[in-house]
Parts: structure tokens; sequence; C-alpha cells
């Protein structure tokens, strides 16, 4: 797996540091912040903090597919089982997000839900033709994961299947990111832009962040991929000259992966989408159009979304939105643990709560 | 008849005769087969004593089956508390309908195991139920061992202390993953299961001051047990851990945790710190530790904490629970 | 938000292929990849999809980055 392996080099590790503790200006601060929560993990699980220089912070992003999903979206879910016999199949992410009552997918499943986790959406056809009720899908993650999504409902509909329904909860970046861009409080340097995201989208999306004079990098997940990601966007930040940077060419074109962007536009369009911790973002969402849209579970089953509101005392909307790190949180591992969560970003696995807790609590 | 009926599990002529053909054909020893309510065994010395059930999903498995799995599993918990172990109980609980075929090849292990390891199948009992309310086996075994040096005392640990792992790490939950076959990997991984007492019968006891196996949970579990028990910490080295590539790999690919993943053939010992490169080296003679590694030491802050490769250091934290695969 | 690690291409049909990730292999599907990738290819696979062909010389490439990094200080 030398792909990997050369990324994660002990040797080439250490030359980068070196560089970056040479061209840190040292009267400056450096916010840098990661959007993905696959970069969150990577982060925490290489120890990436630790051997930075003080004045360079990384800070968590709202790229947590999980975490952003709207807590009536979630209990929507639990509706379905409720109230109808059906198998929810679903990517492994979501078996311990908990409902308004404290309900899982897990203990649906202890009580003897049909409830399946799946490694591909193709998956979801095989599966169905194994079960005698509906089976119902939990379309969840951003553009890496949206052209997956896209074929299975491409595959449903050239089949002719009418047995199996999506939860249409994908979400994309570019409005999102620009929220971050205008948001005043935030004050970010720069951008370690979603490697995986960029695969398919390609760097356009990120021109925004560079035109508001911030730099914009796409990185790769290994240590190699993020420090120098990290070193470019100070490069670009003590010039004070930006342009949007793809660090991560062996897997990323800059112009994207055009079957996965057509796949996704045939399937979807752009809607406004709630983010959890967030509230309404503008043309942030993937809802199923013309002959997809009878996938939609919605337009299939009586259920629908509540009104969300946000926990009280819960800080998820301010760790989503880089405005405070996990470690500050007053209820971080004190009333919100990854068995206990008490909101959205100590619930998913790359959640930055649930990432600190797991690789930083007691260090 | 080619399936377990409710009447072998009865107690009548239709129980005693699938105890002959089955059990005593496959386990039969002069204990066993005197078939009275109470097996009498004399141990000279301190007795160790476990039980572990057994029901793993699919039974067999690339590296075992539910039977080996059910005597290394018990015995090797006699092992790492410092005992020799000797009898070994065997309860069956068997949905009605399941294929004799299969469950003879089942016995069969449990019964060639326990006789290459010199174990005795002592005492045993076998239930039948009815077919909706159990969908596989389900093996109980108790274990006694004669003890041969206490490794259980968390006071022995101190700091300074080195930590062992005696194999590589994290086989024995992924090959399970692979036999099951629900995310549709195809594989080589092998069970790592295997009888951990062939260790310390080779190479004694010297400077082995605690032990532990690392099963459900992994490596992770177990040390940050102990660490809540004896009120120290340990410090691991990430390049020390040994992982097969093909499983440190297929742990990437579904966001696990090696660290998390369950073992079978795992030791974690703690030795003192001037007998650990000695017993390292003897170790690595052994069949079953020709992949230990000295992992780190005992320090004093509480928890278990990881250099990584890049001389930062991170939490291995206690696992929440089940394994979940990941896509994010 | 996306795990995805690099798998080598060991068979192809139409719009699927047989990866081999460091000897664990599984099939995926080639769809988004139409007619780029061939066996020994290496793809980057994310939820059972070959979403990217990797360049092994920009590979290369990137790592050079860090040697170029070093200079431009010195």
């Amino acid at each position: 797996m030398k792909l990997i392996e050369t990324f994660r080099n002990p040797e080439h590790v250490k030359k980068i540091v070196d560089s970056i503790h040479s061209i840190v200006d040292t009267k400056k601060e450096y916010k840098i912040m990661e959007v993905c929560g696959t970069h969150t993990m990577s982060i925490a699980r290489f120890g990436i903090r630790e051997i930075l220089p003080q004045n360079v912070k990384l800070v968590s992003g709202p790229g947590c597919p999980v975490c952003v999903i709207p807590q009536g979206e979630i209990d929507a879910i639990f509706s379905l089982i409720e109230q109808y016999d059906v198998t929810v199949a679903t990517f492994g992410d979501l078996m311990k997000v908990p409902g308004s009552k404290g309900e899982t997918l897990l203990s649906y499943k202890a009580n003897g839900a049909s409830i399946k986790i799946i490694f591909s959406p193709l998956d979801v056809v095989t599966l169905s033709r194994e079960m005698t009720n509906p089976v119902v899908f939990i379309g969840i993650g951003f553009e890496t994961t949206a052209p997956a999504i896209a074929a299975l409902g491409k595959k449903i509909i050239e089949k002719d299947f009418n047995d199996i329904f999506i939860f249409p909860y994908n979400k994309t970046m570019p409005e999102v990111l620009k929220l971050l861009l205008l948001d005043k409080n935030l004050n970010i340097d720069g951008f370690i832009c979603p490697g995986h995201v960029s695969v398919v989208t390609g760097e356009s999306i990120y021109t925004p962040i560079v035109k508001a004079g911030k730099a914009a990098v796409i990185g790769g997940f290994e240590p190699v991929d993020i420090l120098i990601s990290i070193f470019e966007i100070i490069k670009q930040v003590n010039s004070e000259m930006f342009n949007v940077k793809n660090l991560y060419k062996r897997a990323v074109k800059n112009c994207g992966n055009i079957a996965a962007l057509r796949l996704i536009d045939d399937v979807f369009e752009t809607v406004d989408s709630a983010w959890r911790g967030i509230g309404i973002v503008k043309k942030s969402g993937l809802a199923f159009k013309g002959i997809y849209e009878r996938l939609n579970v919605f337009n299939n089953f009586s259920i629908s979304v509540g009104d969300y509101i946000e926990k009280p005392g819960c800080k998820c909307g301010d760790v989503l939105k880089g405005y405070i790190s996990p470690s500050v949180c007053p209820l971080m591992g004190n009333g919100c643990t990854p068995e206990k969560p008490y909101g959205p970003c100590m619930v998913s696995s790359e959640g930055a709560c649930s990432a600190y807790y797991k690789y930083n609590m007691s260090v | 008849m080619d399936i377990i009926t409710l009447s072998m599990g009865s107690g009548g002529k239709s129980s005693s005769d699938f105890v002959e053909d089955m059990i005593l054909k496959n386990i039969g020893n002069d204990i066993l087969n005197n078939l009275t309510d109470s097996a009498y065994i004399h141990i000279d010395g301190e007795t160790a004593y476990t039980t572990d059930s057994f029901v793993v999903q699919p039974e067999f498995f690339p590296g075992g089956n539910i039977g080996d799995l059910a005597v290394y599993g018990t015995c090797n918990d006699l092992a790492v508390s410092g005992a020799k172990p000797l009898y070994l109980s065997l309860s069956l609980v068997i949905p009605e309908g399941y294929q004799i075929d299969t469950l003879g090849v089942i016995i069969s292990s449990i019964g060639k195991t326990s006789k290459d390891i010199g174990v005795q199948v002592v005492c045993g009992d076998t239930k039948v139920v009815e077919r909706e309310s159990l969908k596989g086996i389900i093996i109980n075994t108790s274990g006694i061992g004669r003890v041969v040096k206490k490794l259980n005392d968390y006071k022995k640990i101190k700091i300074g202390d080195a930590v062992i792992f005696t194999s590589d790490i994290a086989r024995h939950g992924m090959a399970i993953l692979l036999a099951r076959g629900d995310l549709k990997f195809n594989g080589n991984i092998q069970s790592d299961s295997c009888h951990l007492y062939n260790i310390f019968d080779e190479i004694g006891y010297k400077g082995i001051e605690f032990a532990r196996d690392a099963t459900r949970g992994g490596v992770a579990a177990v040390l940050n047990e102990i660490s809540a028990k004896c009120d120290l910490g340990f410090l691991l080295k990430e390049k020390n851990i040994v992982i097969k590539k093909d499983v440190k790999y297929l742990c990437e690919m579904l966001g696990f945790d090696p660290f998390s993943v369950a073992n079978e053939g795992v030791a974690v010992m703690i030795v003192s710190k001037e007998h650990a490169e000695e017993i390292l080296h003897l170790l690595k003679q052994c069949d079953e530790g020709e992949n230990a590694s000295i992992v780190g030491e005992v320090v004093e802050k509480k928890g278990v904490a990881l250099n990584t490769l890049y001389g930062g250091t991170r939490n291995v934290d206690i696992p929440a629970g089940i394994l979940l695969p990941r896509i994010c | 938000m996306c795990l995805g690690i690099p798998g080598k291409i060991v068979n192809m049909e139409e719009f699927s292929a047989t990866v081999d990730i460091a000897g664990t292999t599984r099939e995926v599907s080639t769809m988004m990849l139409a007619d780029e990738v061939s066996v020994g290819d290496y793809v980057l696979i994310h939820v059972g999809f070959a979403i990217a062909k990797m360049d092994e010389e920009e590979a290369a490439k990137t790592l050079e980055l860090i040697l170029e990094y070093s200079d431009e200080i010195n």
C-alpha cells in the first residue's frame, strides 16, 4: 500500500513539520479550518496538533454528515419504523444516533426491528430482493457519497422496483462554505478543503474562499497530506496571495469527476436544507427530482420532519461553525459522552467532539 | 435422523443415545464416560476457575470453529491467570433442527482440541430448545486449572514495567467479519485462536507480573480496564504495535480502530523491565508468540496513551461498544 | 466525511471490478470511471464505488513538494 504508506512516512513528516516551524511568523496566529470530519479524525488520530507550532490553530468545521442532520430528520426515521413494517438499510455511522426520546437504530434492532448495515448503496438492491417488506435506505453524506446514492436511484428506476425508498438526507458543501466566509465571528485564515468531496466536485467550488482573501488547499488524509496543506496555507497567508491549490492530485482532478457530477445532476436538484446547529442553509441539500421523486420516502409514507429545537446548553452549533473547540464545551465528558451523547458532534464517530473525546480527553 | 430434535435434550433414550454416539465418541475419557451427575477431580495446589460462553456466528470461520474456540478461549483465561488448564465442563444449547453432521464436526473439534492440549472434558450437559428461540448453537465451557504463578494481582503492576502483546492484533474480529459476508468483502484473514498456555509452558513465568487475554473490545478494552483497577496508566509506542497488512487495511477501509477489534490469541503481559527483552526473545521462539512485541510501559498517568509515529501522543480510548463500519 | 482508500484492480467486468486492498478483495462499481481504468490500476474506493483513478506519478510529485518546501526556506 505504497500510496498510503509513503504519505505516513515519519521522515517525510518530520521534514514538513520542520518547514512549517521555519515559515510561521511567530507574531501571528494562524487559524486553519479543516472542513471535513474525516480530516478531523485523521488530525486527532495521527496527533497532528501536537507537532505544529503553538500559534497554528486547527479548527474543525461542519463537514460531518451525521452531525448536521437535524433531530427532526432523525426522528422521522424512528417514526417510520414505529408505524410501518419496513427494513431499514443504513451505513453503520447512523446506528447509534439518538432520537429525541433517546432511542437508536441499535435499540430498535434489539427490539426486533429489521435494520441492516450495508457498505455500498448498491447492496440495498440485493438486500431488497431478500426481504419481504419494503426496504428504506438512509441516504447521507456530502458530494463524495451523493453519486453512489444517485446510482442506487438510477438502478431502482431502471429495474422498476417499487419497494425501495430513500431518506434524502444528502447535503452539499459550497453554500455552507460561503456562510462560514461571511461569518464575522469566525476569522479563519485558510481552509483544508475536503479531499474526497473534491474528487467529485473538482476545485471550482473553492473559488469563493480565495476571493474572500483566504487560503483554500485541497488536501488528502494522510499526515503528509495534512501537513503540506497546512504549510501551503501558511505560505499563502504570509504572502497574502491566495489561489486554490490542489495538493491531492493523485486522486483529485481539477475538473472533478464528470461522470459522478452527471449522476448527481440526473437524479437530484439542489434545495434549501436545515443543518443541525447552523440553521437553514440555502441550496445546500439534495432532493430527488423528476422520475426519481417517487423514491423519496416522504412521498410514500405518512411521516414528516418535526420542528427542531436545540437542546438547552448544547454547544454543537458553536463547534460545527468553528467558534469553539470541543475541549471548552462544559458538557464534554460531563453529561455528553459517546455512550450518552447530548448533541450531534458527539454522536457521529467523526464529529469533532467524538474525535476529541476518543483521542484527546485524558492526554 | 439428520437433525437434532427436542427429544435429544429431554433426558430419555434419545438423549442418552445422543450422548453416547456424539459426545462420548468424540470427547470421552475415564471421568466423562462414567456419566454420573458430578465428576470427582483432585488438584494439588491452588485452583483457578473460569467460565465463558461462545455464541460466535458464523460457527465456522477461517482459523477455527465455535468448538475449538470454546476450548481455547476458556483455557486461555486460565493460562493468562498463571494456571495450567486441566479440566473443562461442556454445556451445549442447541436449537432443534440443527444439522447433526455440523454438530458432529464441532464436537469432534472439541474432542481433538482438548486432547491435543492435554485437557479433559469431565462433565457436561445438553439442552435442545425450540427452533424459534435460538438461531445457532451456544456453548459454555467452564475451566479448572492448577495455579503455577498468580498473575492477576493489580498491586504487582509498577511504574516502569514493560507491556508485551504476545501476537499481532485485530485478526480474530476481522476474520469473523469476513466470514459473515454481510459487507461483501473476501479475504484470507485467519482467526488467531490458539492455546496460550503453550507460551507459558515454554518460557516460564519469570519476570511476568500480570497478564490478561485481550478478547472482545481488543487490547484497548483490556488496557483501559487494567488501568482503572490498578490506578496507573500505559504509554504505548505506535511503531511497536504489530498488525498484519490485510487486517490493518481492512480496518482502515471500514473505519475500525484495530485496538478495539477482538483477538483470540493475544495475551497482554505486564513484565518487569529487567526481564522484558529476555521474555520477548523467548516468546518469539514459540509458534504462538512469533509476532510478540514490547509495545510500551506502565506510567503514572492513568489511562492509555499512544506515542504516535510522529512524536505526538494521543489517547487509546475504551471502545464504546460494538464496532460499526463507517463511511465517514 | 469520506473514508476512502486505494485498491488495485485485479479483475474487470463492464461496470464493475474486483479490487484488492492489501489482500482483501471486493467487487466495486466502476461506473464513475468509464473507460479510464484497467487491470493493475489503483482506484480510490468509497462506499463500494471506485471514484478516482489513483495517479502514481502525481503521488511522487506531491512527495517532491516536501523537498521543494524545504528548499524554499533554505
